[in-house]
């Protein structure tokens, strides 16, 4: 099992209306020296995988065809680990 | 003229479609279920408004991936009509049966009032019922609504007249105070290069009778009655 992390955020030319309003509230909470906050979602999969390339590439596949709206949206796939136990051998 | 009202876990306009398209209308109406593939008979689909799926992940992703979603896309490619509401417009754009994509108001509020619209074109089935300029008047309620599209796809939606309602004052000035979620030239509603779906914010299911104080969103409704699709365009009858 590998486990993978996705994260989507924003493309920098949309405006993040959410970002905005949480960087507001930090403001006003005295953190002045915040220059610039946009919000973005992760994803954590664990995906049944022969080896770390094909399981980026089958995260790929998913970001393009559902966890990724291209016309808004980045993404950036990171393998965060493998869980796979040592095989038995049996 | 036989409609079908599609219904996703979550859709919540679909009754008021189909009482406004029965009960107003005097049409037959059958609804839908996600699941089902069958659209056969059908000339008409609507995807009402709601939150399919609970708009999990993005207002209208996981909806657009349904069975009957694969279905539409054949029904629409042969020139069957569609027209998405609210939701339905989301759905229509994650599934890429429009171009662009509707994120949250830039005000961040849910707007739930009625809102003006300009008719800025007729010759498509849903507006043949409709004169140029006409100013129609009827509710928004949504929290994801502001369309974006990127500078080339908006040029190109322009250039081949594919904005069907901006939202406009009352007296069908284009006006950014009139633009009740900062979509990007104002626009309320798009169609396909065909002409034959049509996507669009407001909820004319609830501008269907004088209760309802407004009837013109049952007037794009009548404009299909007058319209037969024939080999991917259509006629005035």
């Amino acid at each position: 099992m590998i486990t993978v992390r996705v994260l989507v955020r924003l493309k920098p030319g949309i405006l993040d209306v959410q970002g905005a309003a949480v960087k507001r509230a930090l403001g006003g909470l005295g953190f002045a020296d915040l220059e610039d906050l946009r919000i973005g979602k992760v994803v954590d999969l664990a995906i049944d995988a022969n080896g770390e390339e094909h399981a980026r590439a089958r995260v790929d596949e998913m970001c393009r065809k559902l966890l990724a709206n291209p016309i808004l949206e980045d993404y950036t796939i990171e393998v965060v680990g493998d869980l796979a136990a040592p095989r038995s051998g049996r | 003229m036989k409609f079908g009202v599609v219904v996703f876990p979550g859709t919540w306009s679909d009754d008021d479609f189909h009482y406004v398209i029965s009960e107003v209308l005097r049409q037959p109406v059958k609804l839908v279920w996600h699941r089902d593939r069958d659209l056969s008979g059908i000339d008409c689909v609507i995807l009402p408004g709601g939150f399919a799926y609970g708009d999990y992940l993005r207002a209208g992703a996981v909806a657009a991936r349904s069975p009957v979603m694969e279905e539409l896309t054949e029904f629409a490619a042969r020139g069957g009509l569609v027209l998405g509401s609210c939701n339905g417009f989301q759905i229509l754009c994650e599934a890429r049966l429009l171009p662009g994509a509707l994120m949250r108001n830039e005000c961040l509020h849910n707007r739930c009032q009625s809102v003006h619209l300009v008719t800025e074109r007729t010759d498509t089935p849903f507006t043949s019922g409709l004169r140029a300029g006409q100013v129609l008047t009827m509710p928004i309620s949504h929290g994801e609504g502001k369309y974006v599209a990127d500078p080339d796809t908006l040029a190109r939606l322009v250039a081949r007249r594919q904005v069907v309602f901006r939202y406009a004052t009352a007296d069908g000035e284009v006006a950014e105070a009139a633009n009740p979620n900062g979509s990007m030239d104002s626009i309320a509603g798009v169609v396909n290069e065909g002409g034959t779906v049509l996507g669009m914010m407001p909820h004319p299911e609830r501008a269907a009778e004088m209760a309802m104080g407004s009837t013109d969103g049952l007037s794009l409704l009548s404009s299909l009655l007058g319209t037969l699709v024939e080999d991917g365009g259509f006629v005035r009858r």
